[in-house]
């Protein structure tokens, strides 16, 4: 099976999240030593789904867990 | 824990939802796209899991279980909301539609961890998640922001693991298009080190 740039695009998400078969990762790896565009294309999913990850990227109100607890405590006052 | 809290030993929810309060925060302010509102349904939705706690079974994990409640919370704060005319409904993408081709380039250089010091990186992160079209960003933020797996993600969704894949893989693939231009801006071609590190210029 020899696959094309489309068919490794159909395949980035699952090919970084380890979720290919052997077979399908082996032809994968082949064209992306050969093909600069894909391996580039791999490598910028790859790195924005690791800075996604982050957790400065969404960042938590301050007091928000105070208010919370406040707010359940009254919750629980009332049964 | 549960059994406990449901034998009176009330304070012990506080210390059960503990680990869940930034995931339903950021879950719902990713649904509502505002802290405030974001804010008041977590209060809400804590509280329906604190009163429906003798409904959990434990046939999911309790992060499911409790995620799912907070999500449903959220999604009834967007009907309130659309109902008000001045607010925007946002529109709804047909899963068949939409562009899902990766932005071509030839060469990446990684930007690191670290350069997510600078705030308006930061910045560009959250504004393409969010402009997402929500079932899109609804399993990015799940799978990977808050790292949940695939099973779960979909426990919460209400949606096969298989269409998790799916709209994940789609998701990827606009952030990818959306993002590499302007994440290119933040690496220096000549050099392929970041240019500006912590404010300044190297």
């Amino acid at each position: 099976m020899k696959i094309d740039c489309k068919h490794v695009w159909h395949h980035i998400s699952a090919y970084i999240d380890g979720d290919v078969d052997a077979l399908l990762r082996a032809e994968i790896d082949r064209h992306l030593e050969h093909c600069e565009i894909c391996s580039a294309i791999l490598d910028s999913t790859r790195n924005i789904v690791v800075l996604v990850a982050d957790g400065r990227i969404f960042e938590i109100p301050t007091g928000y867990s105070e208010r919370l607890h406040e707010r359940l405590d009254a919750a629980m006052a009332e049964g | 824990m549960i059994g406990r809290i449901l034998a009176g030993e009330k304070q012990l929810f506080h210390d059960l939802i503990r680990p869940l309060e930034r995931a339903v925060f950021v879950m719902l302010f990713s649904l509502l796209r505002s802290e405030t509102d974001a804010e008041d349904a977590a209060q809400e939705a804590f509280i329906k899991i604190y009163r429906n706690l003798s409904s959990f079974r434990g046939e999911a994990k309790f992060s499911t279980w409790a995620l799912s409640i907070a999500r449903n919370e959220g999604l009834a704060w967007l009907r309130k909301r659309s109902a008000r005319p001045e607010e925007p409904i946002e529109p709804v993408l047909d899963e068949g539609s939409g562009d899902f081709t990766p932005a071509l380039l030839t060469d990446w250089r990684e930007i690191p961890a670290e350069a997510l010091e600078r705030s308006e990186l930061r910045e560009c992160l959250r504004q393409a998640i969010l402009k997402l079209p929500p079932i899109y960003r609804d399993v990015v933020q799940l799978r990977d922001v808050q790292e949940l797996d695939i099973q779960e993600a979909a426990g919460v969704l209400g949606i096969s693991p298989g269409a998790v894949k799916v709209r994940l893989h789609r998701a990827r693939v606009m952030l990818q298009k959306e993002l590499v231009p302007i994440l290119k801006a933040y690496v220096s071609p000549a050099k392929g080190k970041m240019r500006f590190w912590f404010g300044r210029r190297v």
